[in-house]
């Protein structure tokens, strides 16, 4: 029996504020077990950057309200106090971002950022904190990492400095790394470096990882699993190989059309019609079917319900048939 | 219809304090043809100074030397004033929000330019309602919205059909799809695709995306450092690159299949500072072919063959060049 790492069932997050609520994750179930990477791919506004956070409850607390059921290590996170969460995050959970330039504080040297939370949760010396500090920016291959301590964040390239917030999210030994587009900003050149760089820490060191992305690509080079969101709900999910070759959900199928790739020059890009749902007013059947070519009247009278055609593979389609 | 010869410039940056004077060598005696009717891709990492050589090529700003001609006119000269070039070439940004005036109107946004240029305003706005038809958003809908009420993938539109008011022959598409999700992209892609032979239109199209670039242009520049690395037809490109650094570009890109996952990145390190660089080969550093002779010698383009239709395929590289002082410059050209 795997350890479980996290556990959503029903997962819901709404921003309430000024009497309007925006319905951002709309009841999100799924497991992650230790060694996994799950990938959870989706296009801006799906929802997936804000289910990340809730795993950290890092969203906004003032306009906020979580329901359901959303375990990290066993512990309730929705309950939690914040004593109690500042307990899970960094030693069991830890995130990287998309823009290390704005993660990390400019005010405070590499070392300094790394050690910090070295300090605060394994109770070590600054001076041996700094001496972890000097092996973790090696084992992210940063070149001479013992100059670069000192390093303000400003002095690193984009590369440098995305290295350098994994470094701090790995300090103290996480069993769970969350990673949101941790790519998207860098080269391309740069990006396989950085995704290989992962992909390798993530077995060395047997870490759960979710990693939100809206590229297939980056999906495809990482994940074990991918979730494909799409106005706050996965609507299919599955095996990282299944999903990327023979997608069950028109959604799935459409981005995966709409993606440019090798042998797609003189064709013609297929692209799915219409805009995303208002998160406001969310439609009560399928939120795809105003923009499915394959839609019928059930579709817009009632959500449809997860079907599983295989094991391990699941999707929110009424055309897709469970077989037991 | 466009020659860049030998485009040059520099940004110098703040005296050091014994006098010493650092450069940003941001483009650097770039040569190429823009052929009408094409689609020239310029393709490199950040920095390398693609960004720079569209905005010369605009005349955004002033090179450091070099020129550009237009049509077999000099830009610039009495022959055809910058005016009467920017009626000609047109450009489309990355930033769909910064590029649009917040406080206007779309149709307001699109019959500006024609306005500046002396169109009548009914006139003007009856061509900002053809343009926003033409990109696929319906002027009754939305030619009295403002910015910030449409979606990003929207606003690039907007963005479209105000370069084309003035009915340019070349448009300057600098990273045009980059802020867009995938499913908008496709979208975006397509339309420029339809609107280039709707309007007879020629495209320099900048991007980081080699599938982007793959799927859209004919020929591809690729630039490092402020230099062209290697240009040519782009399935020649694509299928024998000549450069080190090209064939590390193509390598870098995910492959789409996961169960052929890429073992290790084919680039190491991260694009170096353009500021000064070395004397020799600026990619030496990065490069696995990198010998003594790299060092000392700026490889210069030089053609390495032309593909079926007769187009040049040209690389900056001693690997490739005969009689370049390189050992594999004989093995690899025969």
């Amino acid at each position: 029996m795997p350890d479980t790492l996290v556990k959503a069932r029903q997962l819901k997050v709404r921003f309430v504020q000024n009497g309007s609520a925006i319905n951002a994750v709309n009841g999100v179930d799924f497991d992650l077990n230790a060694g996994e990477v799950l990938c959870i791919l989706g296009e801006s506004g799906s929802g997936k950057s804000v289910t990340l956070r809730a795993l950290m409850r890092l969203n906004p607390p003032s306009k906020t309200v979580m329901s359901g059921t959303l375990e990290v290590g066993g512990r309730d996170i929705i309950a939690a106090t914040e004593d109690e969460l500042e307990t899970l995050r960094g030693p069991f959970v830890s995130m990287i971002f998309q823009e290390p330039m704005t993660a990390l504080d400019p005010v405070f040297t590499i070392g300094h950022q790394i050690s910090e939370a070295i300090v605060r949760h394994e109770g070590l010396s600054r001076r041996d904190a700094k001496l972890r500090a000097i092996e973790l920016l090696e084992m992210v291959q940063v070149p001479s990492a013992k100059r670069r301590l000192s390093a303000y964040p400003h002095e690193l390239s984009g590369g440098l400095r995305q290295r350098a917030m994994i470094a701090i999210a790995l300090s103290c030994r996480p069993k769970l790394l969350l990673a949101d587009e941790p790519t998207t900003a860098l080269d391309a050149s740069v990006q396989i470096q950085i995704l290989t760089l992962l992909r390798e820490i993530q077995q060395e060191m047997g870490m759960g990882m979710i990693f939100v992305t809206h590229d297939l690509g980056v999906a495809g080079e990482i994940a074990d699993r991918i979730a494909v969101m799409y106005a706050g709900r996965f609507v299919e999910e599955g095996p990282v190989v299944e999903m990327m070759t023979a997608p069950l959900h028109p959604y799935s199928r459409g981005l995966l059309g709409a993606t440019v790739r090798e042998g797609s020059r003189g064709t013609r890009l297929t692209t799915i019609p219409g805009a995303p749902p208002d998160l406001r007013d969310l439609p009560d059947g399928c939120a795809f079917a105003p923009r499915c070519s394959e839609a019928q009247s059930p579709c817009l009278a009632a959500l449809p319900d997860l079907r599983t055609p295989e094991p391990g593979r699941a999707a929110r389609c009424i055309h897709v048939e469970s077989r037991p | 219809m466009v020659i860049a010869r030998g485009l040059t410039k520099h940004f110098p940056l703040k005296r050091g304090f014994f006098g010493g004077e650092a450069k940003v060598k941001a483009a650097d005696g770039v040569d190429f043809e823009i052929i009408k009717g094409e689609t020239l891709a310029i393709v490199g990492e950040s920095g390398c100074g693609k960004s720079t050589l569209s905005r010369l090529v605009m005349g955004m700003i002033p090179p450091t030397s070099g020129e550009v001609v237009f049509d077999g006119e000099l830009v610039g000269s009495t022959a055809l004033r910058m005016n009467d070039f920017h009626r000609q070439v047109q450009m489309v940004f990355q930033d769909s929000y910064s590029s649009l005036n917040p406080r206007l109107s779309i149709e307001e946004s699109i019959a500006f330019p024609p306005m500046v240029h002396g169109l009548a305003h009914n006139q003007a706005v009856a061509r900002a309602h053809e343009l926003l038809e033409a990109v696929g958003l319906s002027p009754t809908q939305y030619a009295r919205r403002y910015p910030h009420e449409l979606s990003g993938g929207q606003r690039q539109r907007v963005n479209i059909a105000r370069a084309l008011a003035l009915r340019p022959r070349l448009v300057i598409l600098d990273e045009p799809v980059s802020a867009l999700d995938k499913s908008v992209e496709a979208q975006v892609l397509n339309l420029l695709i339809d609107l280039k032979a709707q309007f007879k239109l020629t495209y320099l199209f900048i991007s980081h995306d080699l599938n982007v670039v793959h799927h859209m242009a004919d020929r591809v520049l690729v630039m490092y450092l402020g230099r062209v690395a290697e240009i040519g037809p782009v399935e020649e490109v694509f299928r024998n690159p000549a450069h080190p650094y090209t064939r590390a570009l193509l390598a870098s890109r995910p492959s789409m299949d996961p169960r052929r996952r890429r073992a290790g990145s084919p680039l190491s390190g991260d694009p170096p500072n353009p500021i000064d660089p070395p004397p020799g080969c600026r990619f030496m550093g990065r490069c696995t072919l990198a010998e003594p002779v790299c060092a000392t010698v700026l490889p210069e383009l030089s053609d390495i063959g032309t593909d079926a239709a007769g187009e040049t395929h040209a690389a900056a590289c001693l690997a490739v060049l005969p009689s370049s002082g390189h050992s594999l410059a004989t093995r690899m050209v025969a």
